[in-house]
C-alpha cells in the first residue's frame, strides 16, 4: 500500500520536478557513455590509421585517406607469416581444447568421481594464476628437459590455458541441465554414445560454442605465454611487439581492423543464431 | 535355443559393460584434460621451483645445487621493481573500481532493454589484440600525437611536456586494459540485487546516498572481490604496458623477468623472481580472502 502510494507520489513529483532534476539525472548516463567511448577510442584510432596515407616510418599523424595499405596488405613477408601462424595455431588450439576441455567440463558438471575436488581446484588455480607465471613455468619445464621451443610448444601452452576456460563454460551449462533426459534416452534403448550424440551434445552446444569462441580469441591474441615459449616462431602479437620499436607499419592496423570486423561478425552471428533458436 | 541363450548372454554382457563403463565415464571424460593440466600446469610449477635453485650459466648448463641464496640475491637487486609493480597494481585496482562502479551501477539499474548492447560495447576492445590496443595508446599519448599535439598548439601545456615514459602513461594503459575485467563482475553482482531492497531503504527514510552506501555497496562486495582478483593479479605481473608506454623508471617486475629469461639467460634468477611473484600474489589473495570472510570468497569463485 505504502509502496504504491509513494510510487504514485514520486511519479507525480517527477512531472513537477523534472526541469530542476535534469542535470543530475544525466550525470550517470553521460559518464557511462564517456567511459564506453574511452574503451573504444583505441579501436577508432586503429581503424582510422589503417587508412592513413603516411609517408615516413612513423604512423602518428593523419596525412590523408588511402586504401593503399589494404591493397598492400600482404607485402610484408614476416608479418604475413606471423598472421598465418597465429590463425593456424588458433584453429588447432580451438579444436583440441574444445574436445578435451569440453569433456572435462562435462565430467566436472555431471559425474561423480574420485579426485573431482582437487581437479576443480586445479582448474580454478590455473585461471587465477598470472599468465607470466604460466609462461615462465612452462619455459622452465622446456629448458630443464631440453625441449626445443617453437610452433609445437606454443600449441601445448595455448591448449593448456584454454582448457580451463572451456571446462568452466561447459560445466556451467551442464549444471543447469536435467540429467533425467539422458537417463530416459538410455531407458528407451539408446546406447550411451547415441544418448550423448542425440541428447546431451545438443543441450550443451551453447556452452561448447562459447568455449570455442573464447579459446579462439584467447589463442589468437595471446602475447605473454607465447613470448616465453615461442623460440624462433613468430605469431602476430609477437611480430607487432617486436616491430614496435621501429614504428608500426600501417598494415598492422589493417590486419587488426580485419580481425576486429571478423570477430564482431562472428559474435553477432552467434547472438542472432541463438535468438532464432529460442524463437 | 542356444541362439537365444547366446543373445541373452551378450545382452547381459553389454549391460554389464554399460554399467561398468557408466561408472567409469567420469574418469574417462576427465582424464585427458586432467592429464594435460597436470603435465603443462602443475608439473611446470615444480620445474620452476627446481630451476630457481640451480646454479650455472647458459653455456655450461645448469645443475641442481639447492642454492637458496639466489632468492635473496635477486630480490635485493630488484626489490624496487617489485614494490613498484605492487604499487601500480594497487593504484590501478582502486582506479578501476572507482571508474567501473558508477558505470556498472547505471547499466545494471537503468540499462533496461539495452543492457546487453552496453555489455557488448564493453567487450569490443577484446576483439582487438592486447598489444595493438596498447600500441594505439602509444600513438594517442605520443609527444606530438593528437592529444598532446593539440594541447601544445593551444599552448595549454608547455612544449616540453610529455606523457610517454612516465608512470602516468603506464598506469593509464594498465587501467584501460583491465577496466572491463572490473566492470563485468561488478555488473553481475549489482544486476542480481533485489530492487525491493532499495525501495525498502527509501521507505525507511534512507537518502539515496545512504541506501547506496549501506545497502547496495555491502551486497556487491563479492563482485568487487572477483573484480579485484581479475585485475590486481594480472596487473602486478604485466610487462607489456610498462614496455610500450613506460621508460627506464617505470620498469615492472614482469619486465625484469622477461629480460632475465630471454635476453640475459639468467634462468635461475628469473625463475626465483617468478616463483616469488606467484608466492606474494597467492599470499595476498589468501589474506584478502580471509579479511573478507570465506563465504564471500566462495560466492566470488562461483561468479
Amino acid at each position: 500500500m505504502t509502496t504504491t502510494m509513494s510510487k504514485a507520489n514520486s511519479a507525480a513529483d517527477e512531472r513537477y520536478r523534472r526541469p530542476k532534476r535534469r542535470w543530475t539525472y544525466y550525470i550517470l548516463p553521460v559518464y557511462t557513455w564517456a567511459v564506453l567511448l574511452y574503451l573504444c577510442l583505441p579501436i577508432f584510432v586503429m581503424i582510422l590509421f589503417g587508412f592513413n596515407n603516411t609517408k615516413g616510418r612513423y604512423n602518428i599523424s593523419f596525412q590523408g585517406f588511402t586504401l593503399k595499405w589494404y591493397r598492400e596488405l600482404f607485402s610484408i613477408g614476416g608479418l604475413t607469416d606471423a598472421l598465418v601462424n597465429s590463425i593456424t595455431i588458433a584453429i588447432i588450439v580451438t579444436i583440441v581444447s574444445v574436445a578435451i576441455g569440453g569433456a572435462l567440463g562435462l565430467a566436472l558438471g555431471r559425474y561423480r568421481f574420485r579426485g573431482k575436488g582437487p581437479l576443480s581446484l586445479v582448474v580454478f588455480a590455473q585461471i587465477a594464476t598470472p599468465e607470466l607465471v604460466l609462461g615462465t613455468s612452462l619455459l622452465s619445464l622446456f629448458l630443464t628437459l631440453n625441449i626445443p621451443r617453437g610452433y609445437v610448444t606454443i600449441l601445448l601452452a595455448h591448449i593448456m590455458f584454454c582448457i580451463p576456460f572451456v571446462a568452466v563454460t561447459v560445466q556451467a551449462r551442464v549444471a543447469g541441465l536435467d540429467s533425467s533426459l539422458k537417463e530416459a534416452a538410455l531407458d528407451l534403448g539408446a546406447t550411451p554414445m547415441v544418448a550423448f550424440r542425440k541428447v546431451t551434445l545438443p543441450m550443451i552446444m551453447p556452452g561448447i560454442m562459447a568455449g570455442a569462441l573464447l579459446s579462439f580469441a584467447l589463442s589468437i591474441d595471446d602475447f605473454v605465454t607465447t613470448s616465453f615459449n615461442a623460440g624462433q616462431t613468430v605469431t602476430f602479437p609477437l611480430w607487432v611487439y617486436g616491430a614496435s620499436r621501429l614504428g608500426i607499419p600501417a598494415q598492422v592496423n589493417v590486419m587488426g581492423t580485419l580481425i576486429f570486423v571478423f570477430g564482431l561478425a562472428l559474435a553477432a552471428y552467434s547472438v542472432i543464431a541463438g535468438r532464432r533458436k529460442k524463437a | 535355443m542356444s541362439r537365444v541363450h547366446a543373445d541373452d548372454a551378450s545382452r547381459l554382457a553389454a549391460g554389464g559393460f554399460r554399467r561398468r563403463f557408466g561408472r567409469l565415464t567420469g574418469y574417462w571424460l576427465a582424464l585427458p584434460g586432467g592429464l594435460w593440466l597436470a603435465i603443462f600446469f602443475v608439473v611446470p610449477m615444480i620445474y620452476l621451483l627446481s630451476l630457481s635453485l640451480m646454479t650455472g650459466d647458459f653455456i655450461h648448463g645448469f645443475t641442481q645445487t639447492f642454492h637458496f641464496a639466489t632468492y635473496g640475491h635477486t630480490i635485493s637487486l630488484y626489490h624496487d621493481q617489485f614494490i613498484r609493480s605492487i604499487m601500480y597494481a594497487v593504484i590501478v585496482t582502486v582506479l578501476t573500481i572507482v571508474l567501473a562502479y558508477p558505470m556498472a551501477y547505471w547499466i545494471a539499474m537503468r540499462g533496461g532493454r539495452n543492457k546487453s548492447s552496453y555489455l557488448l560495447i564493453i567487450l569490443l576492445p577484446f576483439f582487438v589484440s592486447f598489444v595493438i590496443r596498447t600500441l594505439q595508446w602509444q600513438f594517442i599519448l605520443a609527444d606530438n600525437g593528437f592529444v598532446l599535439g593539440t594541447l601544445k598548439n593551444l599552448h595549454l601545456v608547455g612544449s616540453g611536456f610529455h606523457l610517454l615514459a612516465t608512470p602516468v602513461a603506464v598506469i593509464c594503459g594498465l587501467t584501460y586494459n583491465y577496466l572491463p575485467f572490473m566492470v563485468l563482475p561488478l555488473y553481475v553482482s549489482i544486476e542480481r540485487l533485489d530492487s525491493r531492497l532499495m525501495e525498502a531503504a527509501n521507505d525507511l527514510y534512507a537518502s539515496k546516498f545512504q541506501a547506496l552506501l549501506r545497502v547496495v555497496f555491502p551486497l556487491t562486495v563479492p563482485g568487487i572481490f572477483a573484480g579485484v582478483l581479475m585485475t590486481f593479479v594480472p596487473v602486478a605481473s604485466d610487462f607489456v604496458n610498462a614496455q610500450l608506454l613506460g621508460g627506464a623508471k617505470t620498469t615492472m617486475i614482469g619486465n625484469v623477468i622477461y629480460t632475465l629469461y630471454l635476453t640475459n639467460n639468467d634462468y635461475a634468477g628469473a625463475s626465483a623472481l617468478s616463483f616469488t611473484l606467484m608466492g606474494v600474489l597467492l599470499i595476498g589473495i589468501f589474506v584478502y580472502a580471509r579479511a573478507l570472510g570465506t563465504k564471500d570468497v566462495m560466492e566470488a569463485a562461483a561468479l
